[in-house]
């Protein structure tokens, strides 16, 4: 097994460790805790009165505007991580690259701010 | 070795499990959290291949934006169960059509490249002896691939833009706060002394402007 793979080890075993902890903790209620529920008790509340509609509603639009502009800034991030790793042997060209490419996007954002997208009505 | 390949293994079998349990999901939301599984495992496996800053990339952005955006997709559907049905009867034929498509494609990538034999010669190793592997990716976009990099750029801003002509709807009648118009308020245009005579009301400019427009 190769270097890189053998630090990984310790996140594996800690996810499997948290796993079963999870596990543990979603099956232990089942075995040990008292349950005696009866037609009342199961039954859903809203202060007396039967549930009016069902609660699974839908989502206003404008939940999906704000998670596209997050995926896009998002995107914008990753592309710095590399460009930041590599900054120490990295030529003009690729410094003005990334100037561009944030200069571009700056655009979109000044559009998007006075376009009034990042207000909620 | 073995371990290596025991955990390839695990996160192939699970993958292909989760990928499944999407397409069958009668549910989309469970569909989606199937899907978040799926990016976990396909994560995963990208770090058994050495390619570490890919796989981060997976959990970032997929799980963590791409995920969510689905999420919200899937919630402002009016799902309807019985309608779903009469469009899968409807729609079938053309699913079917373009599943084959796709899938005679693939084969015959396959047995063209004989399952892949032939690709070994032309991808690097994932894993440079002596830089990390997203210092090697940023050696090259920046400079060799430069003009790919912008265009990527234009492409985010494109969709940007296009997200917001789409479903951008201000509400007619909403009043903003206007921060600008707030910070500028002084003594003077905000508040008026005025004697009051007694026995006598006083109305405020504004009032007897707004009932003479009505």
């Amino acid at each position: 097994m190769n270097l890189l793979l053998e630090q990984y080890l310790p996140l594996a075993i800690f996810l499997g460790v948290a796993l079963a902890f999870v596990a543990v903790l979603l099956v232990a209620p089942f075995l040990v805790a008292v349950s005696n529920p009866d037609p009342e008790k199961v039954s859903a509340y809203e202060c007396g009165f039967n549930a009016f509609d069902d609660a699974r509603m839908k989502f206003d639009v404008r939940f999906y505007l704000v998670s596209i502009l997050f995926i896009i800034f998002d995107l914008e991030v990753a592309f710095l991580f590399p460009w930041a790793a590599a900054f120490g042997t990295m030529s003009d060209l690729g410094f003005w690259a990334m100037m561009i490419f944030l200069a571009v996007l700056t655009i979109g954002f000044i559009y998007e701010w006075r376009k009034g997208a990042l207000e909620w009505d | 070795m073995e371990l290596t390949a025991a955990f390839f293994y695990l996160f192939a079998i699970l993958m292909i499990a989760s990928a499944t349990t999407v397409i069958v999901a009668k549910n989309p939301v469970h569909a989606v959290l199937f899907l978040i599984v799926t990016f976990f495992n396909a994560a995963g496996l990208f770090v058994l291949l050495g390619a570490e800053f890919i796989a981060m990339l997976l959990v970032i952005v997929y799980v963590g934006a791409v995920a969510v955006l689905f999420l919200f997709v899937v919630m402002m559907l009016d799902v309807d169960f019985a309608e779903l049905k009469a469009g899968f009867i409807r729609n079938a034929p053309v699913g079917l059509l373009v599943g084959g498509v796709v899938l005679a494609e693939l084969v015959a990538l396959f047995v063209a490249k004989g399952f892949g034999l032939g690709m070994a010669k032309v991808t690097a190793a994932a894993i440079p002896q002596d830089i990390s592997n997203t210092e090697a990716l940023g050696r090259l976009i920046y400079t060799r691939y430069v003009y790919f990099f912008e265009a990527a750029g234009l492409v985010l801003l494109v969709a940007m833009i296009g997200a917001i002509v789409l479903t951008l709807k201000h509400k007619p009648n909403v009043r903003r706060q206007s921060i600008s118009a707030q910070v500028n308020r002084h003594p003077a245009t905000a508040m008026a002394v005025v004697k009051v005579k007694s026995g006598e009301a006083i109305v405020p400019d504004a009032v007897t402007k707004r009932e003479a427009a009505e």
